[in-house]
């Protein structure tokens, strides 16, 4: 057993933790089918290892549902199935590739294959007939995300309508739902990207192998280093070259740059992530970076 | 501004550490008091602004044609809202210090919105608002402190802001002190602080001012740093909402059995006496768990799993307390409600009513009085409360509701209110008594 608490004050990790086991197990406890989105980045798998603790001894009672790009990091599928084999959780997994051969989605080969995520996962939503989708977004990733609810409620669309979200009051949620609608449960709400790391940190927990150092052959495209990838054709004047680097987010390896860094452990990952001065999201998502409200719309058509 | 680099680096090494808590505050005042430059400031001199966002602020105040960087630009989030220059929601900030992580949540002060305040409200420590040192209290901040003092935010900062606009005047300051001060004797408020500072300019923001030296107390970050909070919950009387029953049916944990939860009062220890309710059965705890961790104690707000020596009937929706001190199981609830949707509540509504982890149905008995929040008047003549309105409510539950006055306990003497047909919360609550 652990020592008696003297002065009964919890850090600040131990009480984010709470909050998120219990954000967990209210949602087990009310909804009829929940699934846990699943990225294989870092937050996720916190998301996952919080599930795991509000449920243990048991396992935990909902399956998880990734979309696979067709683009994803291998080190990412490696560790996500290391997650799931010890866990022993169901995992959906939904093809954007399928969805385009189904015409769930149109790749007019412009569109990212993360904006064809939104289309796939309302689909597997729709399909599988859930009714809360936990999501590993925190609301000090950006600003659209800081005003989202700890339960968010989708229309039959599964689109956000920022200005009918339901007041979220002391730790009571409403979870109430009509048919075709559901809810996207974010229990890393009140997390910070620093929280995240001494969290992983402080419980040891397994991450992808491209958060950390490594040699990668990257070249340079929009000012961000993207990895040398059959999916990833140079274009004419690109060059490619061997770096020291590691990811700081992990998707759609076409649109995932990394950094230069030699951080190869927690700790000075959490040097390099407290003195860094460009929000992870803006160093190297494409995808957000097209404009100021990118991510406001891309939430209001059902993005995580 | 080179401390302030240090400070945060610091900050974010050290956080993590066993010494670092947290302190949640909710924000108040009108865009015109300088809210938002304020948090901007709080947020950019603790460097949990980073560059791209600073950019991107620059640029916009830039194409509006400011000459200056404005900082209310990093918290208006929304697109509507930019559009509309208003804030229309609560927003959740953070940013951390050595000694303590802060969640900001951050309330537009209009009139229309006093449900978000409460909301924010809900959650907070302390209550911050701001008030311009020009035009002194207004109706306005009046009426910010009510509502902090409804909900029990145990501290509250009044911050007499654009004290650069007043020359840094101590009279100007003396005489909102005492005006203050006056007004918040009628209210419940058990800590209170009142400091002068200049959002934009810095004053009395992170460190003590030069230009305010008649100014004794500390500046808002090291008041915000040191404010006692552990005090504020409730360790004596035992209160453990049942959440979810832990049935493994494993191999390896055949008859395992746990109830799991958030403890909402007291501390709970292996070997205590424990009364289900609203059964009334008695057992002992056998165990405390924490994932695979047994641990000795717990206490708010941690979520446990709890074991029992015997076999009784809990399941969700049930509490666990002791066998002498335990709240009266009841069904007629009398409360403060405050309204949060465009129909008005009236005496006769049904309503979904969700209090701890118990859900039933409510039906509104009578409602005894609307409480203009501007000059604490009881209003008797009206026999409804409308869109942000507060009032005492009387409610008859079609389940017993096993609380406490919230004043006592803030978990278990709160409920939400939702509409059946829509779904959405329209009302929150707190409990003055049950019968």
């Amino acid at each position: 057993m652990t020592s008696t608490h003297a002065d009964y004050r919890l850090s600040q990790l131990d009480q984010l933790e709470a909050e998120s086991i219990h954000i967990s197990r209210e949602v087990a406890a009310e909804f009829e089918k929940p699934v846990l989105m699943f990225s294989g980045g870092k937050d996720s798998i916190v998301m996952l290892r919080l599930a795991e603790k509000a449920f243990y001894p048991a396992k935990i009672p909902f399956p998880m549902l990734q979309v696979d790009t067709g683009y994803d990091f291998p080190e990412v599928l490696a560790c996500r199935d290391n997650w799931v084999n010890r866990l022993g959780v169901r995992m959906i997994v939904a093809s954007v590739e399928e969805a385009i051969a189904n015409k769930v989605v149109v790749d007019d080969g412009k569109t990212s294959r993360n904006r064809l995520q939104i289309g796939t996962l309302l689909h597997a939503i729709e399909e599988e007939g859930f009714t809360a989708a936990f999501g590993g977004g925190r609301r000090d990733e950006e600003k659209a995300r800081a005003k989202e609810r700890v339960y968010s409620h989708r229309d039959e669309f599964g689109q956000w309508d920022p200005k009918m979200q339901r007041p979220e009051l002391w730790s009571l949620y409403n979870g109430r739902l009509h048919a075709g609608e559901h809810m996207r449960i974010f229990p890393l709400s009140n997390w910070t990207e620093l929280d995240i790391w001494h969290y992983i940190g402080q419980e040891g927990i397994e991450i992808p192998s491209i958060y950390f150092s490594h040699q990668r052959r990257v070249f340079e495209r929009d000012g961000m280093l993207l990895s040398e990838s059959d999916y990833n054709p140079l274009k004419p004047g690109e060059e490619v070259t061997e770096r020291t680097v590691r990811f700081r987010t992990v998707g759609d390896l076409t649109l995932t740059g990394c950094v230069e860094s030699p951080a190869a452990t927690i700790p000075e990952i959490i040097d390099e992530v407290a003195a860094s001065r460009i929000t992870e999201r803006g160093a190297t998502r494409g995808d957000d970076r097209f404009s100021e409200a990118a991510m406001e719309d891309r939430k209001k058509e059902g993005y995580f | 501004m080179a401390t302030n680099e240090n400070t945060a680096l610091s900050a974010a090494k050290t956080q993590g550490g066993q010494k670092m808590d947290m302190l949640r505050f909710a924000t108040a005042g009108s865009v015109d008091d300088g809210k938002s430059t304020l948090i901007g400031r709080l947020l950019l001199d603790s460097k949990a602004i980073f560059e791209d966002q600073l950019a991107a602020v620059e640029q916009s105040s830039q194409s509006k044609g400011f000459d200056y960087t404005d900082l209310s630009l990093l918290t208006d989030g929304l697109r509507s809202e930019r559009e509309q220059g208003i804030t229309i929601d609560v927003a959740y900030r953070y940013f951390a210090t050595p000694k303590r992580k802060f969640i900001i949540a951050d309330t537009p002060g209009h009139v229309q919105y006093t449900r978000n305040m409460v909301t924010g409200a809900s959650t907070a420590d302390l209550g911050l608002v701001l008030v311009d040192a020009r035009q002194g209290l207004t109706e306005q901040s009046r009426r910010h402190a009510v509502i902090l003092s409804l909900l029990r935010v145990p501290h509250l900062v009044l911050a007499v802001n654009k004290m650069d606009l007043v020359d840094y005047d101590q009279a100007t300051y003396d005489k909102i002190h005492a005006e203050f001060t006056s007004f918040a004797t009628k209210l419940a408020i058990p800590d209170l602080e009142i400091i002068p500072i200049s959002a934009l300019k810095g004053d009395n923001v992170v460190v003590r001012s030069e230009n305010m030296p008649w100014y004794e107390g500390q500046s808002l970050i090291h008041h915000l740093e040191n404010v006692h909070v552990a005090s504020d919950r409730d360790l004596v009387d035992t209160r453990f909402p049942v959440q979810y029953v832990v049935r493994p049916k494993s191999d390896d944990f055949h008859d395992y059995r746990g109830y799991a939860g958030m403890v909402a009062g007291g501390v709970l220890k292996p070997g205590d006496e424990v009364m289900a309710l609203p059964s009334g059965l008695t057992s002992k705890i056998a165990g405390i768990d924490l994932h695979e961790k047994e641990i000795a104690e717990a206490f708010p707000p941690m979520s446990v799993t709890v074991r029992l020596e015997d076999d009784i009937d809990v399941s969700r929706g049930d509490m666990l307390c002791r066998p002498a001190n335990a709240p009266k199981p009841s069904q007629d609830i009398d409360a403060m409600v405050c309204w949060m949707t465009n129909e008005p509540l009236r005496p006769r509504q049904k309503l979904a009513i969700k209090h701890t982890t118990r859900s039933g149905r409510a039906l509104v008995k009578d409602i005894q009085y609307r409480l203009d929040v501007n000059t604490l008047h009881r209003d008797q003549e009206t026999k409804e409360l409308g869109l942000n309105e507060i009032g005492r409510v009387q409610l008859r539950t079609t389940v017993p509701l096993l609380c406490d006055p919230y004043s006592k306990n803030r978990t278990t003497g709160s409920f939400i209110l939702i509409d059946e047909a829509t779904g959405t919360t329209v009302g929150a609550g707190m409990i003055n008594s049950g019968t």
